[in-house]
């Protein structure tokens, strides 16, 4: 419990420490963004946008520990600004509108590119040398390294355009009605199939190797020899005994994984046109849209700092010489 | 190779290891392990195996619950325990053979237990595996077994690294006896200990064996402690049994060289103290002969006239 509350400290701490650069950066940057934004925009912002910006980004004359405060107060309320690429949305409504799909997708991939890669690891270092272990590693290695982009427009070619398999753009057809009915839900479903598939694609064969690797090492520890010894049936060795031990690492990346799933898969969005964090990320850079970007920057930080914390607390129940260091 | 020992209960023994040859087989070369050994175990005897690092002590010890890994391969010989051909049984015969019937105490019992499953759930899963009793019964056994190498029963929900190196191998005892195994072998069961802890962990092994009567494998480069606990002892070098006979013999008169030499490097626990002898510097011994009896149940290599063994040894060692 005390070892759950120090790392609480500590992720608060480095959560302050983020929102504080993030509030000093566009203020450390040369120039006036303010100006060169409305310059770039030819004029055709609205002089509320322009005000707010100011306030946001730290032009107005107050001192700076005054804005600080405020600043500080706005985030606590939730109060991230007005986006400017989409006005007059707020930041945190623009977020909230795409944050689902982007969980959705990239929660999807990583839960079953990390089971199956685990998995896929956990057999190939229990039969080594098998036929798990020698063919799987090199086609998924050889699969991971294409560049995504082109895998992901390769499958959306084939599976898409040719065969007419997938659907070819969104998170579901034009015209559907959200709602938690079948034809919704399944209809998701079927968009969801190929970007997370090439999500999963490119980054199985990484939690296959990276678990193999940490259960061969494993494997050759005297506690799996004892519990061979035991006469403990295989499955309960290579389960309990092995990747029990073995997953720690594998966890650690799970947890940083989940903290940037957040930041949304700026490609599989470009490609498939899905709804997304990741696209409203590029936009927002694209079009100097302040606001959005230091709302996606928060954001992302406190998923990445919290899934972090979870991992932590969970790290605890599975590995018992933490709690008492 | 036949020798026919005598073992101290003089039953049918309850392992018998005949002409056994290891083989590490590497790419380039292979080393033999052991080399053609042969010896038996009787009903509740104290077999003791000494010999230096590396003489194939500890490989005899894993071939017996057939725990050897790549590269190492059983080249020959038979393991029989109470009638059973070890090398013949299948995958699950062998699953059930072990720790049921034998069961063993590793070198590195510092490492042998599971670091994120309790000293509690890993004695249960013996009982559950082996004796399909239930949960309640099961953990029940556990605390009766910490009780008898007198650990406290609350220590079933400790994880290892909760306890002393000491009370960490007094738990992989306790689990070693769990099923009530006729064998227990014990490699080295000592080395990572002090000398007080290691007296405690002897006295608690002779202990339970007094109590349970199973047979012991006793493996260890300690030759007093050997000499003091075993009934009848092997001595190794190089994969060979070069001298094997009663304890109090071997301590008494050895016939070897290098079981002279053996027991002039070790002080005895008890009694006068003497200088210290060893092996004279680049002695080696090899193409060692098959035993021969000398004495009644006292079997030795011959080595007097082998070219390797020079009157310098000798005298190194008989001082």
């Amino acid at each position: 419990m005390r070892f759950i509350l120090r790392r609480l400290g500590f992720y608060l701490i480095a959560f302050w420490a983020s929102i504080t650069l993030n509030f000093l950066l566009p203020r450390f940057m040369p120039g006036d963004p303010v100006s060169r934004m409305f310059a770039r925009t030819q004029g055709k912002m609205q002089p509320e946008q322009l005000d707010a910006l100011r306030k946001l980004l730290g032009v107005d004359d107050r001192p700076i520990w005054e804005q600080y405060v405020d600043y500080l107060h706005n985030i606590v309320t939730g109060n991230m600004g007005i986006s400017i690429s989409r006005f007059p949305t707020p930041v945190t409504e623009v977020i909230a509108g795409q944050i689902g799909w982007t969980l959705l997708l990239g929660g999807t991939a990583l839960v079953i590119a990390a089971v199956l890669g685990n998995l896929l690891g956990i057999l190939a270092a229990w039969r080594r040398g098998g036929t798990i272990d020698s063919a799987l590693p090199p086609i998924l290695i050889f699969i991971g390294s294409f560049p995504y982009f082109w895998l992901a427009m390769g499958a959306l070619y084939l599976f898409g355009v040719i065969l007419g398999w997938a659907p070819l753009r969104h998170a579901f057809s034009d015209g559907l009605e959200p709602g938690f009915s079948w034809e919704f839900i399944s209809d998701v479903g079927a968009h969801l199939v190929l970007p997370a598939l090439t999500i999963v694609l490119v980054s199985v064969g990484g939690w296959m190797l990276g678990m193999r690797n940490t259960m061969i090492a494993t494997n050759s520890e005297d506690y799996i020899t004892m519990a061979e010894a035991k006469g403990l049936r295989p499955g309960r060795i290579m389960f309990r005994y092995a990747a029990r031990n073995a997953m720690l690492p594998s966890v650690t990346s799970f947890g940083m994984s989940l903290g940037f799933v957040v930041g949304g898969a700026m490609l599989t969005e470009v490609v498939f046109a899905y709804p997304g964090v990741g696209y409203q990320l590029l936009t927002a850079v694209q079009g100097l849209d302040y606001p959005l970007m230091q709302g996606l920057f928060l954001t992302i930080t406190a998923a990445v700092l919290i899934a972090n914390f979870l991992v932590d607390i969970l790290y605890v129940r599975l590995d018992p010489r933490v709690r008492s260091n | 190779m036949t020798v026919s020992q005598t073992s101290l209960g003089s039953h049918e023994p309850v392992l018998e290891v005949k002409d056994l040859t290891v083989k590490y087989i590497g790419d380039t070369r292979s080393t033999t392990a052991v080399d053609r050994v042969s010896f038996s175990i009787g009903a509740g005897e104290i077999f003791g195996l000494a010999g230096e690092s590396g003489c194939g002590k500890s490989t005899i010890a894993n071939s017996i619950m057939r725990l050897l890994k790549d590269p190492a391969k059983i080249a020959g010989g038979s393991i029989r325990f109470g009638g059973k051909d070890v090398l013949a049984m299948s995958t699950e015969e062998l699953r059930r053979f072990r720790w049921q019937d034998v069961a063993m105490v590793f070198q590195s019992a510092m490492n042998s237990l599971n670091p994120v499953l309790t000293i509690g759930e890993q004695i249960t899963d013996i009982y559950s595996t082996h004796a399909g009793y239930s949960r309640k019964e099961s953990l029940h056994r556990a605390g009766q077994l910490l009780e008898l190498v007198r650990i406290n029963p609350s220590r079933l929900k400790s994880y290892p690294h909760q306890l002393s190196g000491g009370m960490r191998q007094r738990a992989v005892i306790a689990m070693a006896v769990a099923l009530k195994p006729s064998l227990l072998i014990l490699d080295e069961p000592t080395t990572a200990l002090d000398v007080v802890v290691q007296q405690e962990i002897m006295a608690q092994i002779k202990e339970l064996q007094r109590e349970l009567g199973f047979s012991v494998l006793f493996i260890t480069h300690d030759m007093s402690l050997m000499v003091e606990l075993s009934h009848r002892m092997g001595v190794m070098y190089g994969g060979r049994i070069v001298e094997t006979a009663k304890a109090s013999e071997i301590h008494t008169n050895p016939q070897h060289p290098y079981t002279q030499a053996l027991m002039g490097a070790f002080p005895p626990l008890t009694g006068p103290r003497v200088p210290l002898t060893g092996l004279a510097e680049g002695v080696k011994f090899r193409n060692i002969l098959d035993l021969t009896e000398v004495f009644p149940g006292h079997f030795v290599a011959p080595s007097g006239d082998s070219p390797e063994i020079t009157p310098a040894v000798l005298e190194g060692a008989a001082q």
